[in-house]
């Protein structure tokens, strides 16, 4: 009896997730198995480099965000309880606002009659506007752009837990500042940081809208790449096989996050 | 020690605040400007660019298909998550962390391949609506936040209460309806708003779900964007932000903004 009502609540989203997620993924991965879909990915060097861009763009992005991400989530979190609930609001409204929004922002400064490019003319920094937009250093801003607050959220998370007596008895040893970050405070976020790094990584290896918006049709990454090869391209088989790619990406990415969480869990708490 | 008025921190820290809010101020501002194209800063002043917000068909059309399908697939997201969330956490289910796995499964999708999946399996193959699959795709966007905030308040929620209400002849359900939901209200609230903005703002699911009089608002903007480079996209994004700041005014009179920081 207990077993039946159990089964009944839990069936409406077994059956929702198998026909509504799995049905469509084995349809569009079964097609791409025994063909030759793979092996002309991988033996195509315009496809390798997407790939390779994909990636880099997501370690680059990942690396800024958490270099400046971290000295923000610290300084907030000393901040008076007053200053601090406003400054959540600030990180987190961009969270919360269209991803189209945050991205348009970057046309308008980074664009060839764009803001930077007129200080930079403005101050005779250079004599012709530079090509900022539509490059991979302008899917890397966008990116930070939309995943920083996402890092610094899950930074303020384990700042909050830092016990301060420890900061000052590393002082009273002599610690400088510098020193007190590297050696006392940043040991003790290991959980915030590797989850807000994996989280932006994931976010910015898959992100659409940001590398569609200021990186072109010249710099494509992997789910720029699904979208030209079906929409454009009308080869809807060599999609498939670029999807599977990237969900088999974001599956070693979670799993690696999965497997760093359960030994942090494991680690005793002293070590 | 690192003092919260260490000057290298405040500096590092000022520029990043900097570096987060100018962008939008700075979009803000365009919205107003005469000029047939955006720049920054503005010629003269115009409140032209959001009458023309109201005059593209497609924004129209989008914001109510938006709308509609975000409500649309919280309500259900909810309703086939909370009675899920209920048997994982008050009854013994074998492979309780199997489930749980399974139900989270559409975050292990990038959300450009979930579409691209639906149109592919369900569009083509089995021919099902448009309208429908979107629904789905939003649905499967929002199940995981429904999952994860309410099995966290239903696991903090005391057991006994509805036990209580059982010893006293109350039927499970009511004491699910009576006891259960008031209880775990606040997380239901959280989950739909978490629901509602993420999949108002979506974009790579609705991407290839979208047909000649189906366009969702994110979607009719980039499309918009790629062809015209003029202040209407400045003053529509205004307008968005408008909602995004009514939505966070809703949540913090509700439940206080915390709720949605459990992301």
């Amino acid at each position: 009896m207990k077993n039946r009502s159990a089964f009944l609540l839990l069936l409406p989203g077994v059956l929702a997730i198998c026909l509504f997620l799995f049905f469509p993924l084995l349809q569009t991965i079964w097609p791409t198995l025994g063909g030759s879909g793979y092996s002309h990915f991988l033996h195509s060097g315009y496809n390798r480099n997407v790939l390779g861009r994909t990636l880099l763009i997501a370690v680059i992005t990942t690396a800024l965000a958490l270099g400046l991400g971290l000295p923000l989530a610290l300084w907030i979190a000393r901040q008076k309880a007053s200053v601090k609930s406003l400054l959540s609001v600030v990180i987190l409204f961009p969270i919360l606002t269209n991803a189209v929004v945050r991205n348009f922002t970057w046309i308008i400064i980074l664009g060839k009659d764009g803001v930077l490019n007129k200080v930079l003319l403005g101050l005779h920094l250079t004599q012709h506007p530079v090509t900022l937009l539509y490059t991979n250093a302008a899917i890397v801003i966008g990116s930070v752009y939309l995943f920083l607050p996402i890092m610094v959220t899950s930074l303020i998370g384990s700042v909050d837990e830092l016990n301060i007596e420890v900061e000052e008895a590393a002082a009273v040893l002599g610690a400088k500042p510098w020193t007190t970050l590297t050696k006392v405070i940043i040991p003790q976020l290991t959980t915030g940081i590797l989850t807000g790094s994996i989280l932006v990584f994931a976010g910015a290896m898959t992100a659409y809208t940001t590398p569609q918006l200021l990186g072109g049709n010249r710099h494509l990454v992997m789910s720029t790449l699904i979208y030209q090869q079906a929409m454009t391209l009308g080869d809807w088989n060599q999609a498939s096989v670029v999807a599977v790619v990237l969900i088999i990406m974001t599956v070693i990415v979670m799993g690696l996050m999965r497997l760093v969480t359960r030994w942090l869990d494991r680690r005793p708490a002293n070590a | 020690m690192l003092k919260a008025n260490n000057k290298v921190l405040v500096t590092i820290s000022a520029i990043v605040l900097f570096f987060l809010i100018a962008p939008l101020i700075m979009v803000i501002i365009t919205a107003f400007g005469t000029d047939a194209t955006i720049a920054f800063p503005i010629h003269g002043f115009t409140l032209h660019w959001f009458a023309n917000v109201f005059a593209q068909p497609d924004f129209v059309a989008g914001f109510k298909m938006s709308l509609i399908i975000a409500l649309a697939a919280s309500l259900l997201a909810l309703v086939i998550g909370v009675p899920l969330v209920y048997a994982l956490t008050r009854y013994n289910v074998h492979h309780q962390a199997w489930f749980q796995t399974l139900f989270l499964s559409p975050t292990f999708i990038p959300e450009i391949v979930i579409g691209f999946a639906l149109y592919q399996g369900l569009v083509i193959t089995v021919q099902l609506p448009l309208l429908l699959t979107l629904l789905i795709g939003h649905f499967l966007l929002c199940l995981p936040y429904v999952v994860r905030l309410v099995t966290a308040s239903m696991v903090l929620m005391d057991e006994h209460i509805e036990e209580a209400a059982w010893v006293y002849g109350s039927s499970r359900l009511k004491a699910f309806l009576t006891v259960t939901i008031p209880n775990i209200r606040a997380s239901l609230v959280a989950a739909f708003m978490l629901c509602f903005i993420n999949s108002f703002n979506n974009i790579p699911i609705s991407l290839f779900l979208n047909g000649p009089d189906l366009s969702m608002l994110p979607t009719a903007i980039l499309n918009y964007l790629q062809n015209n480079y003029d202040p209407t996209v400045s003053a529509i994004s205004v307008l968005l932000m408008l909602f995004t700041a009514a939505m966070m005014l809703l949540v913090e009179k509700g439940l206080g903004l915390k709720a949605l920081n459990e992301m």
